[in-house]
């Protein structure tokens, strides 16, 4: 009850603390401001906060994990996960803020074409960590400063080695036209996941809309998150999947599923997952605190290991037994595109595939 | 004493009743609020419907809805499937009925209790553990198949992810209905009708025949009607069985609908057909019911006659129990099953059992306490301000306390007409937007909430405050009460009974609620319900079942204390 009665109260004073903010905040043009580095006053700050919420688009035990390792490390604040498809973290925050609700911390998206429009909107705030000053590389970090690349993955092609030797399993995303796999396919939905948007952007681009026409005949099993079909690979639902996680993949297989997956010949569609802080963040200081942490060589190695992620910090190790990341063929991102087609291509996926 | 005052200090105290009546500000109240809770969004919706982006007036929507077979298909999709779901709801709840309520069939009250549990299972829930059971090729069901007939991997004996498999599993959770309205009705039907046509020579059969089945007749129809509005409004089910598969129906098309980019003038106009159809269908139950009282016309009767099955009487209890392998004994083990195995659809054993499920939900996943917390405080809420609500309005309805009682009646069972869907998306598009911005808060869900459990509670306190007569009232006036303390002292104590289980119907319809909270929750004002659905569609289906179980043990121990309670068996469905 108290909940309901403190509700537009918190409405309110949460928008006279974004009128604070946005009177000190920089023009959204400005460069990034100088890097921030985990002070013993920002921690003070954060702990007097007592929590941050996290939105995010990652499979949700390893966000959990990513939020027990952050509590561990700081004892005191506490992390609530909001977790679901990056295209719906996109909608909710977009009806959020039409609701004038400041609830969202700190974001991570699947798809990084998101970041271009919390930009423009200026709903996002100039902060930069040390270790993304230091060490990411320029392309995986916004000039303003305002997100940077917390997670980079691909979106792959996969087998359950119970059902199919290695041998007849498919090699290019061209194989999977071949009727032995109708019916036995399982595929996510771009209208949910951030990750198969920004796949079916770039395979749309580089194969072109007559390969879904022919793909949607193979009578596909249409699930929604891209950490579905890994888990329906393991439980022996499908055969093989079209597109999903090869982090879900990594997981499963190292805890000895028969899941193997398939970096296609035409290249696997690359995956950036950007983080970013909220300029009306309800918790300011544990929502910088969490984006700093977000990038330390230990969170990164963290989500490298027992996530099945990749990093771009440069004092992470891969973890051996998968495939590097440089021997692999991938195809070439760009969020801006995915932006401007973004409706387009949830549109035309729907016609093809019927829901 | 004070009976010469009550008169003296009101003139009027034959309409007004009472010394200080409260009851015309109350009505007037109650009848504003109603209003408000029901007006509002059905305009909103209606306002919606009619323009475009701009605001402008335009038939465009409904003539996209029309002429798109992106709209037309998943309509005919599901007239087929609410058809159909009526249709074998009928054919299995209707002998199965008539088994328990007047054959010697042993197990009787088993068989109530378990139909009890299958209605309480909130459908969503159900479409879950099917999945676990009868997915083409990880179904338990189908890997048993294969192990006993050995064949080969890719065949499969059930798949769930068809149209067929969903009309199964909505009809599983949908013929308590019609269980429930045929059996009373069995129950009603006097013993002497039945005894007039034996000593006029009928055999059994005849009998069955030509008395009890034409009087039993217009319960087994509206309950058809019941099943098939059931199967029209669902969202859970579709949306868990249906996309997989590749189809819409209504209700996913209109929550596909608001998913990015948004369109709200389309879902608008999508869910109008919902509700006008609903409307329809219920005004033609309403004509078929409403006749229903004729059946007892002739005063006291004998005892219901049970026909001896004789040695069919153990077949008959293996049938029902095979009709409700389905809705509860298969599902629920495979929910048990999923929660306890390290991989969902495999059957567990002592080796492999784990409590890392159990552990995970509750102790790392990061919303559970607050959905708990919500779902838990919103079925408090709604459950004693519904019942609240309900037993007022009944009883200035009952007693025609006030004038225009018939509106505040009216106004009370309207919200039946609504399917869940439709009005979250009129509760959406109301209370989004200036003056009353509610999304986001739990209000907004309580309103939801309230809304939709008003009419059946009304029904169920209406029939109560009825079966008190007046007299007692009446009685306590002339010793000198006014109208609240005779209330508070004759009726509510005798009321007592109906309204607690009045309360138990609210608190367990609440927390299974999926359909409008899909629509309206955020981030902090999530619930178990929709907990559930998105952790389905990130492949979550172990900490499904745990959270899944969960519920149904919170359900059950509130439907047990229902059954404690005397004078109350079992729960009772919407029943007009």
């Amino acid at each position: 009850m108290r909940d309901m009665k403190f509700s537009r109260r918190d409405v309110l004073k949460s928008s006279v603390a974004a009128a604070a903010f946005t009177t000190f905040a920089s023009p959204i043009r400005a460069a990034a401001p100088e890097p921030t580095a985990i002070t013993p006053a920002l921690i003070a700050a954060a702990r007097k906060e007592g929590k941050v919420v996290y939105y995010t688009s990652v499979d949700l035990p390893l966000a959990e994990k990513i939020a027990r390792s952050f509590e561990t490390k700081y004892p005191s604040i506490t992390v609530r996960v909001e977790r679901t498809g990056a295209e719906r973290v996109f909608q909710r925050i977009g009806q959020e803020y039409a609701s004038r609700i400041n609830a969202v911390d700190v974001v991570n998206s699947s798809d990084a074409a998101h970041f271009v429009v919390w930009k423009r909107d200026g709903l996002l705030v100039p902060y930069v960590p040390e270790d993304v000053a230091k060490h990411y590389p320029t392309e995986h970090k916004d000039a303003d400063g305002q997100f940077a690349s917390f997670r980079v993955w691909l979106s792959v092609i996969a087998y359950n080695s119970s059902l199919v030797k290695a041998e007849d399993a498919p090699k290019s995303f061209a194989d999977l036209l071949d009727p032995k796999w109708a019916g036995k396919m399982v595929k996510a939905h771009p209208g949910y996941s951030g990750t198969i948007m920004t796949a079916t952007y770039q395979m749309s681009r580089d194969l072109g809309w007559p390969y879904f026409e022919k793909l949607a005949r193979q009578r596909i099993m249409q699930v929604q998150s891209s950490a579905d079909p890994p888990k329906k690979l393991a439980l022996g639902e499908r055969a093989v999947m079209v597109d999903g996680n090869e982090y879900n993949i990594f997981q499963l297989k190292e805890s000895g599923q028969p899941v193997e997956p398939v970096y296609a010949s035409e290249g696997s569609p690359l995956i950036i997952g950007p983080n970013g802080v909220f300029k009306n963040a309800p918790n300011p200081n544990a929502a910088r605190l969490f984006q700093s942490y977000c990038f330390t060589p230990e969170c990164q190695q963290l989500i490298i290991d027992t996530g099945g992620l990749r990093s771009v910090h440069p004092q992470t190790k891969e973890k051996a037994g998968r495939k590097a990341f440089k021997d692999i063929k991938t195809m070439k991102d760009n969020a801006a595109e995915v932006e401007k087609h973004g409706d387009d291509i949830k549109a035309r996926y729907t016609q093809l595939f019927k829901v | 004493m004070t009976a010469v005052e009550t008169t003296a200090l009101s003139p009027g105290a034959r309409t007004s009743g009472g010394g200080f009546d409260i009851t015309r500000p109350i009505f007037y109240g109650f009848a504003a609020l109603l209003c408000v809770l029901i007006v509002l969004p059905v305009s909103w919706l209606l306002y919606y419907s009619v323009v475009d982006r701009t605001g402008a007036f335009t038939l465009g929507n409904f003539g996209k809805l029309f002429s798109d077979p992106a709209f037309l298909d998943p309509l005919l999709t599901t007239f087929i499937l609410s058809f159909s779901t009526g249709l074998i709801c009928c054919v299995v709840a209707a002998p199965m009925g008539w088994l328990v309520a007047r054959t010697n069939m042993p197990g009787g009250m088993l068989v109530r209790y378990l139909v009890t549990a299958s209605f309480v299972t909130p459908p969503f829930l159900g479409a879950i553990a099917w999945e676990l059971l009868a997915a083409p090729n990880s179904g338990l069901l189908n890997k048993f198949y294969r192990v006993v007939t050995n064949a080969p991997p890719d065949e499969h004996l059930f798949n769930i992810y068809s149209f067929t498999g969903l009309i199964f599993v909505i009809a599983c959770y949908t013929f308590p209905y019609v269980f429930v309205l045929v059996a009373n009705a069995l129950d009603r039907i006097p013993g002497d009708l039945e005894d007039a046509s034996s000593i006029l020579g009928g055999r059994t059969w005849d009998t069955a025949r030509k008395v009890t089945v034409p009087l039993v007749l217009p319960a087994l129809l509206a309950g058809a009607l019941v099943a098939f509005l059931q199967a029209m409004t669902l969202f859970g089910s579709p949306a868990i069985l249906a996309l997989p598969a590749g189809f819409h129906t209504m209700t996913t098309k209109i929550w596909s609908l608001f998913q990015y980019p948004p369109k709200p003038e389309l879902a608008a106009a999508a869910a109008l057909p919902l509700l006008v159809l609903t409307v329809i269908l219920l005004r033609a139950e309403h004509m078929i019911l409403g006749r229903r009282g004729y059946a007892v016309l002739g005063g006291k009767s004998g005892e219901p006659r049970l026909i001896k099955l004789g040695r069919w009487r153990w077949p008959a209890l293996a049938l029902c129990f095979a009709v409700l392998l389905n809705p509860i004994i298969l599902p629920y083990g495979a929910l048990l099953n999923a929660a306890v195995s390290p991989v969902a659809s495999q059957p567990v054993t002592f080796a492999t059992m784990t409590l890392h499920n159990i552990e995970w939900v509750f102790f790392e996943l990061s919303t559970t306490r607050l959905a708990v917390w919500n779902t838990v405080i919103l079925g408090v809420s709604t459950a004693t301000i519904g019942t609240v609500l309900a037993v007022v309005i009944a009883y200035l309805t009952t007693r025609k306390a006030v004038r225009g009682y018939r509106i505040l009646a009216f106004l009370a069972t309207t919200p039946v007409a609504i399917p869940g869907i439709v009005l979250g998306v009129g509760l959406f598009l109301t209370y989004t937007q200036p003056p009353f911005v509610l999304y986001g808060t739990l209000w907004i869900l309580l309103i939801a909430f309230v809304t939709i459990s008003l009419p059946a509670a009304y029904q169920q306190l209406q029939s109560a405050v009825r079966a008190v007569h007046p007299e007692f009232e009446d009685a306590s006036r002339i010793l000198g009460a006014t109208r609240l303390r005779a209330l508070w002292q004759i009726t509510a104590p005798l009321l007592r009974t109906s309204v607690i289980a009045t309360w138990c119907f609210i608190f367990v319809g609440t927390i299974r609620e999926l359909s409008a909270a899909i629509m309206l929750f955020t981030s902090e004002t999530k619930v178990i319900s929709v907990l559930i659905f998105d952790l389905n569609e990130s492949g979550d289906l172990a900490a499904i079942s745990v959270l899944g179980i969960m519920m149904l043990v919170i359900t059950f121990a509130v439907v047990i204390a229902v059954n404690r309670i005397p004078g109350f068996g079992g729960m009772r469905l919407r029943n007009s």
